[in-house]
């Protein structure tokens, strides 16, 4: 299992039955290879699907089947097709049960960026407003450095901000904090990881949950 | 017998055309594309190229129409779909909410050849929706707080901020659907649905791509997506 694996793998761990679940683009994308076999969740894509299945084998690719990274899916028993406007009325309104989402950047509050780099032109939003603002639970799946080997997790935002709502769990490959009124908690540190590693590749202060733990070695 | 007469009554012959047919509202790509003239705004349906009405965009392509409004999810890609007229120079402004999966629009928008207008996903689906349902636009939370939401009003509404969200509505809508009847009903296929159920409401002048057209009854009324009152042609794919 390589390291987005491993961060897809604990995000898994966070479904429960039944959840109506959207993954978005990158790391997120990969949850659904880790949901326990005991655990039925439904997968929401944005551009109008209920129940979307696993990736088809070449010669059974349908060209009017794709999810919202354009990729080709298949749809399970008892799944639908709709609108854009209902899907995002799904959204919205509250009954999506849970979004994992990509991120560039999360701040001391546990708001993020994800949509916009600062000194491009900002020409794609597509539904990351959407869904963070409308998920009753939203948990961010992410590297914890940049390929720079700087903090994604920072005090203050430098990126544009994708929505006021904070989102709940934060998981990387160091380490897994929640959300809370008062800012980010270290509830959980990944396999090998010290305290002091996580504390030094994190910009922003963090509190440390009372019985937070170290990993044990996530399978599939 | 009887299902003859019940239709007979149903359907009166003032409505059929000379040989007893209703006049069909099927024409070509080319007949579509000559109504359109430069200037004009228009709602074209699509995920990415998914649902995407092809041949009616590659018709316009081959227009002199330029200076085009496009509300849109995305302007296709390079040299594909709505992105042949983005390299064409003929979209003089693009609404929609994901523009970056083109780099020629990017390049565009550098050059100053063209403006464009973000909306979230959800934002833009539900403003097209309000604009085909008679509505004044809505406040939605999606945005507030972000660069999106400058300069749009603020309301708070129990306790929550909400941005007020105009609807839109155009001069054409160019939807694709799987099957129409000859009144005009649609059915879509899988996820190339996505924003022509709403585009189909939202214009003055609304023009189905389809890749079928049955006869009329052959579409159970269960399984309708858009009743056939919102359309005004149809063209068959491919169809000159």
């Amino acid at each position: 299992m390589n390291i987005k694996q491993y961060i897809a793998a604990r995000a898994a761990k966070e479904l429960k039955d039944s959840d109506i679940v959207n993954l978005g683009i990158g790391i997120p994308t990969l949850v659904a290879d880790f949901i326990p076999s005991d655990v039925q969740v439904f997968l929401h894509s944005e551009n109008g699907i209920l129940g979307v299945g696993p990736t088809p084998d070449p010669e059974h690719i349908d060209q009017d089947l794709v999810n919202a990274g354009k990729m080709p899916v298949t749809v399970l028993n008892g799944s639908s097709y709709f609108d854009s406007a209902s899907s995002f009325a799904m959204i919205r309104g509250g009954h999506v049960s849970v979004s994992i989402l990509g991120v560039l950047q999360i701040d001391a509050k546990g708001r993020i960026a994800n949509w916009a780099v600062p000194g491009k032109s900002v020409l794609g939003v597509g539904g990351a407003m959407d869904l963070l603002e409308g998920s009753k639970k939203v948990i961010v799946t992410t590297m914890h450095t940049t390929n720079k080997g700087e903090s994604k997790i920072v005090k203050e935002l430098t990126y544009p901000i994708t929505s006021e709502r904070a989102v709940d769990l934060i998981i990387t490959d160091l380490a897994v904090f929640t959300v809370k009124e008062d800012g980010l908690h270290l509830i959980e540190l990944a396999p090998g990881i010290s305290l002091e590693e996580a504390q030094q590749k994190t910009d922003a202060p963090f509190h440390i949950a009372g019985s937070f733990k170290k990993g044990k070695e996530v399978t599939a | 017998m009887l299902g003859f007469f019940i239709s007979e009554r149903l359907y009166p012959t003032k409505v059929y055309g000379e040989e007893g047919k209703r006049m069909s509202k099927l024409i070509t790509c080319e007949e579509a594309v000559k109504m359109i003239k430069s200037g004009s705004r228009i709602m074209v349906g699509g995920f990415g190229l998914v649902g995407a009405p092809l041949s009616l965009i590659a018709a316009l392509a081959q227009s002199e129409v330029k200076d085009l409004e496009i509300i849109s999810n995305n302007l296709g890609e390079p040299g594909k779909g709505l992105g042949v007229l983005v390299r064409q120079k003929q979209v003089k402004k693009a609404i929609g909410s994901y523009f970056t999966s083109n780099p020629e629009v990017v390049q565009s928008y550098q050059n100053q050849e063209m403006e464009v207008e973000l909306l979230p996903q959800g934002t833009m689906s539900e403003a097209i929706r309000a604009g085909g349902a008679g509505l004044g636009g809505f406040y939605t939370p999606v945005s507030v707080g972000t660069k999106i939401a400058e300069n749009k009003e603020e309301r708070t509404i129990a306790g929550k901020k909400y941005v007020f969200q105009e609807p839109l509505k155009a001069n054409f809508a160019l939807v694709k659907a799987n099957k129409a009847d000859q009144l005009g009903n649609l059915i879509y296929n899988k996820s190339a649905r996505n924003f022509n159920p709403m585009m189909a409401t939202a214009a003055d002048v609304v023009i189905a791509e389809v890749d079928e057209v049955v006869e009329v009854g052959q579409i159970s009324p269960e399984e309708i997506i858009t009743p056939h009152l919102y359309i005004d042609f149809i063209v068959l794919k491919g169809g000159n």
